[in-house]
């Protein structure tokens, strides 16, 4: 068996002890599928059957697949040796801002697999799949009632998607309304980089709008940037700086007026689900991350889902599919006349995250996701009340919502950048918190715990910050600049994988 | 509440640190009037066995692909699924890990990743992959974008045979008008009629929605001499166990639907597209990339690359809408791949397509329809003396799933009413086919 044969220890780090190259005992290094495997290895039995190629035009491959395989008994040492490099909420905390990292129930999982859920095809006839139908709906229903709109759209893929799908929702109604030629998009600084991206994509012009010294949107900046050209706002509520837009309101029915629409982004649900519905602040399009607010697992970059929930100016340009009580039980329209903004994938979206979803929402109830939210603001203000006076607060003094936003301030003069300081997190045994964002404010450090760590975690959590916070003022920097010590690799190169890079296994020379 | 860790004495403890009397007094910034006043209209919290009751009671209503004979592709396919592959992506650290933006702490998930995009590559017969789109019908439409960028021009070609809802998303994704050339199943022969020097690329599927294998040598040669990209869209990503790599035919761009491998039917998603390219190409690939590179010791790993090509990173820059991917599902895509390695893909391959000839030969003797696929992987259409909805209701009501009536999934074209899709895989018994044969023949007396 060959062993990692590219990128070997150069002699580089004197320190580490010799048999830190093929990692501890217990944590050891894994080679490459492409290094283990054989093209021999199989670790399923099926037939051998022959065929005829009379049915096969003479398309038969001819290069070779070079796909090696492993037994059942090395798949699983290579994927579980694999997996204990990585870190996971089921580990530990990541206090992610923006992100959400809540507990996965496995409840969700188990009801997930369910052969009526899972082995279901999206186009068996609609009598056989009555029982999904329903499910679509009652997830739609709990997703209308805590949010008071009007319709939605299950779906989009990832939150990205539903962003795109509301804002061409928004595209289609101005169309519709002979008011295509409004180009023009506004975008809150402070905003989720995909808020721009977005409106890119579709074709606007972003105009950014600036924050005001507190950390919220002007309503007068709103005012002072809408014209008959602007097609709509994208705002995230609460804001990327963790804070209720004080005016959203009042922001609302000025975007209105100028006959535009407010798109919101709903990253952030998970601090006011059952405290305050979106339609009643006069949103029109909101897109729901259920990979972070209800809970389906993150799985190391996805699949995600976000359903977009519409108010009653757009819901009659929702896409296709979706679900409909009609004569003959529940319906799935799958086609209709009219301005509806199109089909934005192939089948019904991500029934998977749906069961999961709406397990998660059946288990905490009305009441427990409310408090779960409630919980969530308490745990991000325990956050800022224990490292605020340390930890310097960008916007004051203030109670946040269910994130903490600090700045690096307190590092100056240290000779330790925020992501040194991020990566010396790792070494006390936690996930880096989110860095440098949002792009207001300088060396930003965005905390959330989310309602899922009990205090004692906080308490560790805190304590592990305020430790690294006086070793580095103290002028223990290369500590910092050295982090992580203690993860299954050091700090990796990131330039020289941009410079020339290497996206495939290829056979050594 | 079983998800919530603190009691109301910890609750009050907490408070006290932070100064405030009540949580209340934390969401004073939510102005009055936007406040809920009632508790929210939704049933409260219960506990687990109840609410698995009431899950199970819905999936109990849906029929599914195991309760009897089972002929739907169209997109989406039923293969088996190792139990190796569901226990590993079950596992904590796949499960419930973020994406691997701190790399020093996700070596799994990049490993996986560079594994993955590996395969995808060495499937595809192409120099590079990503690490997975949401599902083969927006990586096509990602594909179309990824064209008019590379050649700097607007005409898209649809070939016949694009699946109809991959048709559908890419007119959603750069809008309909004259731009947008789709050929229609009964014109397939005029396609190298609408290429000229405006053409970004030719979109073609294979083998196509109604089973057929399509000559992608043929389609790249007349791209390339227009200079259009020629964009492969590959729905079932077995067949490749059995058919030539579109990369070693001209390809320049090939996309696919993953889900065959390692994952559910689950009634549509989560499923995994792949996407490979040239190198030459890369930096305008959207999705991430996962790159290897060395620690502070030299030592190898695995980092996210090219970031500044992705949509969070670009703001109002960006060019493609995709920012989570399908990681997990990749996973699973890549797990089962490894445990069929080459030789049991090729027999995966090899037994699907002998299932298909089974089927296709049965249904060859049945009154009433006519095979109109004459070369295929595991799936073909037929035509019907009558339209296809009705017979597959029929069908349905007493426990067959024969297959797709083109007319749900294309009712923009009435020519195609009368016909159905079927596929076949390794799970397709010789009595499925036989009630399947049994239930047509009546159907279509």
């Amino acid at each position: 068996m060959s062993m990692n044969t590219q990128g070997r220890p150069t002699g580089i780090g004197g320190s580490a002890p010799a048999a830190a190259d093929k990692g501890s005992s217990l944590l050891p290094d894994e080679p490459l599928l492409f290094e283990i495997g054989d093209i021999g290895h199989s670790g399923v039995d099926l037939p051998d059957v022959e065929i005829g190629d009379s049915r096969l035009a003479g398309f038969q491959r001819k290069t070779p697949l070079e796909l090696p395989g492993l037994t059942e008994p090395e798949a699983m040492r290579h994927y579980v040796r694999l997996s204990r490099r990585n870190y996971s909420i089921d580990s530990g905390m990541y206090p992610l801002g923006s992100c959400t990292m809540k507990h996965n129930p496995r409840l969700n999982e188990k009801m997930a697999r369910l052969p009526g859920f899972s082995d279901i095809h999206p186009l068996q006839p609609v009598s056989t799949v009555q029982g999904a139908l329903e499910l679509m709906q009652l997830l739609s229903h709990w997703l209308l009632t805590l949010t008071n709109m009007e319709a939605v759209a299950l779906m989009p893929k990832a939150g990205a998607h539903g962003e795109m799908c509301g804002m061409m929702a928004i595209r289609a109604a101005q169309q519709a309304r002979g008011q295509g030629h409004r180009s023009v998009v506004l975008v809150p600084e402070s905003a989720h980089g995909t808020n721009p991206a977005t409106a890119a994509f579709l074709g606007y012009s972003v105009k950014a709008i600036p924050a005001r010294a507190d950390g919220t949107v002007d309503v007068e900046a709103v005012k002072a940037a809408l014209s008959p050209e602007v097609a709509g706002i994208m705002l995230t509520n609460p804001n990327t700086c963790g804070l209720f837009e004080r005016e959203i309101i009042e922001i609302a029915e000025a975007v209105h007026e100028a006959g535009a629409y407010f798109y919101c982004d709903g990253a952030n649900f998970n601090a006011i689900m059952g405290v305050v519905r979106p339609g009643d602040l006069g949103i029109d399009a909101m897109h729901i991350n259920l990979h972070k607010t209800f809970s389906t697992p993150h799985g190391g970059g996805g699949p995600g889902a976000g359903p977009v929930v519409l108010s009653k100016a757009l819901a009659p340009f929702a896409p296709v599919p979706f679900v409909r009580l009609g004569a003959a039980g529940i319906e799935l329209v799958e086609h209709i006349e009219g301005e509806h903004l199109g089909r934005i994938t192939a089948f019904n979206g991500q029934m998977g995250m749906y069961v999961r979803a709406l397990t998660y929402m059946l288990s905490h109830g009305g009441d427990g996701l409310a408090q779960a939210a409630k919980d969530a603001v308490l745990n991000a203000n325990y956050v800022r009340a224990r490292l605020g006076h340390v930890f310097s607060l960008p916007f004051g003094d203030q109670p946040c919502m269910h994130e903490a936003l600090f700045d690096d301030h307190f590092l100056e003069g240290t000779g330790v950048s925020t992501l040194d300081f991020a990566k010396a997190l790792i070494d006390e045994g936690f996930h880096p918190m989110t860095m440098y964002f949002p792009l207001v404010v300088h060396g930003a450090m965005l905390v959330e715990p989310t309602e899922s760590e009990p205090k004692q975690t906080l308490d560790a959590f805190c304590d592990a910050m305020l430790v690294l916070a006086a070793d580095a003022r103290a002028g223990n920097a290369e500590r910092f600049t050295a982090a992580p010590m203690r993860a299954p690799v050091r700090r990796l190169d990131e330039t020289r994988a941009a410079r020339s890079p290497r996206l495939k296994w290829e056979r050594a020379e | 509440m079983r998800y919530l860790p603190h009691t109301d004495a910890e609750r009050a403890a907490m408070l006290a640190t932070i100064g405030v009397a009540d949580i209340g007094a934390l969401f004073a910034a939510v102005p009055e009037r936007a406040r809920l006043k009632a508790p929210i209209d939704l049933p409260p919290h219960a506990p687990e066995y109840l609410v698995e009751a009431r899950m199970r009671a819905l999936a109990g209503k849906n029929r599914t692909g195991a309760d009897g004979p089972f002929f739907i592709g169209a997109g989406a396919y039923r293969h088996h699924v190792p139990a190796t592959v569901d226990h590993l992506i079950q596992r904590s650290e796949w499960l419930t890990a973020y994406t691997p933006y701190q790399p020093e702490v996700s070596q799994g998930t990049l490993q996986m990743l560079f594994e993955f995009q590996t395969q995808v590559a060495h499937l595809t017969g192409m120099e590079v992959a990503n690490a997975s789109m949401y599902d083969g019908s927006t990586a096509t439409a990602e594909a179309v974008l990824m064209a008019k960028r590379l050649t700097r021009r607007n005409r898209i070609v649809l070939s016949s045979g694009l699946h109809p809802h991959y048709r559908d998303v890419v007119r959603t994704y750069v809008g309909d008008g004259p731009d947008l050339v789709v050929i229609p199943h009964s014109a397939a022969g005029t396609l190298p009629l609408t290429i000229d020097d405006r053409t970004a690329a030719i979109v073609v599927q294979t083998p196509d929605f109604y089973g057929s294998l399509r000559n992608i040598e043929e389609l790249a040669e007349i791209a390339h001499d227009a200079g259009a990209l020629l964009i492969v869209v590959v729905t079932e990503i077995v067949s490749l166990g059995l058919l030539e790599a579109p990369g070693a035919l001209g390809a320049d761009i090939v996309v696919a639907e993953g889900q065959s491998i390692g994952n559910a039917l689950s009634f549509g998603g989560p499923y995994v597209g792949l996407m490979a390219t040239r190198a030459s190409f890369v930096r305008q690939m959207p999705g991430r990339l996962c790159g290897e590179t060395v620690d502070a010791e030299g030592r190898r790993g695995f980092v996210l690359t090219l970031s500044t090509r992705e949509q969070h990173i670009r703001r109002e820059k960006a060019t493609s809408n995709i920012c989570t991917n399908s990681g997990l599902c990749a996973l699973a895509f890549s797990i089962h791949m490894s445990l069929l390695g080459e030789a049991g893909l090729r027999k995966l391959a090899r037994l699907n397509h002998a299932r298909a000839c089974a089927l296709a030969d049965a249904l060859e003797k049945v009154p009433g329809l006519e095979l109109i696929t004459h070369s295929f992987f595991n799936e073909m259409a037929v035509k019907l003396n009558r339209p296809g909805a009705p017979v597959v209701d029929a069908l349905a009501a007493k426990g067959i799933l024969a297959g797709v009536p083109v007319s749900r999934v294309d009712p923009e074209h009435p020519d195609v009413a009368d016909l159905l899709v079927l596929a076949a895989t390794e799970l397709t018994t010789d009595d499925d086919i036989a009630a399947l044969t049994a239930g047509l023949t009546e159907a279509l007396k």
